[in-house]
């Protein structure tokens, strides 16, 4: 029993040693300038299409499914209101989160899988360089800063894509009473939980990717390995986190 | 061996690395002086690269002791093995080349990230042409590793453990996986680079032929190729440990090699056929 435990909560304790030295890292040099641009454009830019495509399709089925439901109570009005708060409080930073999972997470641990079995993590401490803060700090940084935008992006074009189903497609609601509901419904608490989740899930998204990256044993079928366990790992943190932060709002 | 390591290059002392609970390095003792060679030979999965990165302090000891340039670096820390690891140059079994640079930002690496020896611009390309140049692959600056062959890309390496030339220079299976021709040109390159800077070399090899040239070749300069190392054998110490399971099996000269009685041995001075 003792042994069954013994990996997993190993395999934990290495990982916060990584993201330890990752976040303490931040605050000192050097500083990779180049690397964290690259990384901004290949995690922001980059995942643009799929995480607006996203959006904008949860937003729209949400309104699809809710216009029944609404209709029984004659609440259709309200389409705005549910549509706002579920995607900025929840779909919004989850979804978009787990798109960079499947995209990012996925790259960060399968390039630097490559490179730790190729030696070339080894040649660069060799030759000078932390790796941590070479190439986890950079990473760690560009999703913390992109992830909360993208999500804002995806919380947009999400309110968008309902209110094209609300009102153009379906007639439940005036356009003017749609986005008064939206903006009104929101407050203080949803935007806050709203931005701190992405936050948070970009923290851990870019740690496990590059987490499982460097550990990465056993050439070509290990970066294999290595990239499916980021995704999965990576993911059901999401998941579990979305609802211990939901938590915690929801009690305040 | 204590009192000695002050005075040598490289020294391990009675060094175990542990894997899982398994000796991969079990009690590992041998010491190298400047401008020796060492080579490392042994069977796949006989401790030999592990060996090698635990010189560099990339793996650390789980006992016994690590003298580098006359120091205890057993417990050094991770900022201290940079400084260390500007005195060394490294050509890794995988090679080690980043895919994401140019073979001139390859080379120029060393040269711009370790701390104790960041050069000046101008001094720069200079350095890392010449280095490319000693290598003879001079016209390949602009280049990607992967647009080169497995042979170019060893000799990149090369250039690149030599750019800052070193004191210490370390050479993971330099020539497996090469053609003949090939493997004798790095071994070439190898021999040039320990004579033109009598730097101290350690090679690990399957091939028994390349530590063979590296006793019985020396680099002449007015010839620009290497040549027989006169017979009498004033040329610069090369001795032999043989690797078995992560002990040393064999620690010798050449010719005692090839007279050794151990058929684990003897199976590394055969030839085929």
């Amino acid at each position: 029993m003792l042994d069954l435990i013994k990996g997993p909560i190993l395999t934990f304790q290495e990982f916060v040693l990584l993201a330890g030295r990752s976040i303490r890292g931040i605050f000192r040099k050097p500083y990779y300038w180049p690397d964290v641009f690259t990384q901004m454009d290949l995690i922001g830019i980059g995942s643009l299409p799929v995480v607006l495509l996203t959006g904008f399709f949860s937003g729209a089925v949400m309104a699809l499914q809710m216009s029944r439901a609404l209709q029984t109570y004659g609440a259709t009005s309200q389409i705005g209101q549910i549509v706002a708060i579920t995607l900025v409080r929840e779909m919004g930073p989850v979804l978009t989160a787990l798109m960079v999972a499947g995209r990012n997470s996925s790259g960060m641990a399968s390039e630097l899988g490559s490179m730790k079995v190729t030696e070339q993590i080894d040649a660069m401490r060799a030759l000078g360089t932390d790796p941590v803060m070479k190439l986890v700090k950079p990473r760690l940084i560009a999703t913390a800063t992109m992830l909360p935008l993208l999500t804002i992006l995806a919380d947009f074009v999400g309110i968008f894509g309902g209110w094209i189903v609300a009102c153009p497609l379906l007639g439940l609601t005036s356009d003017a009473q749609y986005w008064n509901n939206s903006w009104r419904s929101l407050e203080y608490n949803d935007i806050t939980q709203g931005l701190l989740k992405p936050f948070v899930f970009a923290v851990v998204l870019s740690l496990v990717g590059c987490f499982y990256g460097m550990r990465t044993t056993g050439g070509t079928q290990g970066v294999g390995l290595a990239t499916t366990q980021a995704v999965v790992v990576a993911s059901v943190w999401v998941v579990v986190l979305t609802f211990l932060i939901g938590r915690i709002f929801v009690s305040m | 061996m204590a009192g000695t390591q002050d005075r040598s290059i490289l020294a391990f002392d009675e060094v175990t690395v542990r894997f899982d609970g398994r000796a991969v390095l079990d009690r590992v003792s041998f010491e190298l002086h400047r401008g020796e060679s060492l080579v490392l030979v042994g069977e796949a999965g006989s401790g030999k690269t592990v060996l090698l990165k635990s010189a560099l302090g990339l793996i650390k000891a789980d006992g016994g002791r690590i003298y580098l340039f006359g120091e205890d670096v057993t417990k050094a820390a991770e900022q201290q093995w940079y400084g260390l690891r500007a005195r060394m140059g490294v050509l890794f079994q995988e090679g080690g080349l980043f895919d994401s640079l140019s073979i001139e930002d390859n080379v120029a690496y060393p040269l711009l990230n370790q701390a104790s020896l960041r050069c000046p611009e101008e001094e720069l390309a200079r350095r890392v042409e010449q280095s490319l140049e000693f290598v003879e692959l001079g016209h390949t600056l602009e280049k990607f590793p992967s647009e080169l062959s497995g042979g170019m890309r060893r000799r990149v390496g090369i250039a690149r453990a030599i750019v800052t030339e070193p004191d210490l220079l370390l050479y993971d299976s330099p020539t497996a996986g090469l053609d003949p021709i090939t493997a004798a040109t790095i071994m070439a390159l190898i021999i040039k680079g320990r004579d033109v800077r009598r730097a101290t070399t350690v090679i690990v090899t399957h091939r028994y032929q390349d530590g063979e040239m590296l006793t019985r070749y020396r680099h002449d300069a007015s010839l620009g190729h290497v040549v027989p190392a006169a017979a009498n054998g004033s040329g610069p110490r090369t001795h032999y440990v043989a690797l078995r399971e992560g002990r040393i099996v064999f620690d010798g000269s050449q010719s005692e090699m090839e007279a050794a009685a151990d058929e684990y041995v003897a199976n590394f001075v055969r030839r085929p056929g």
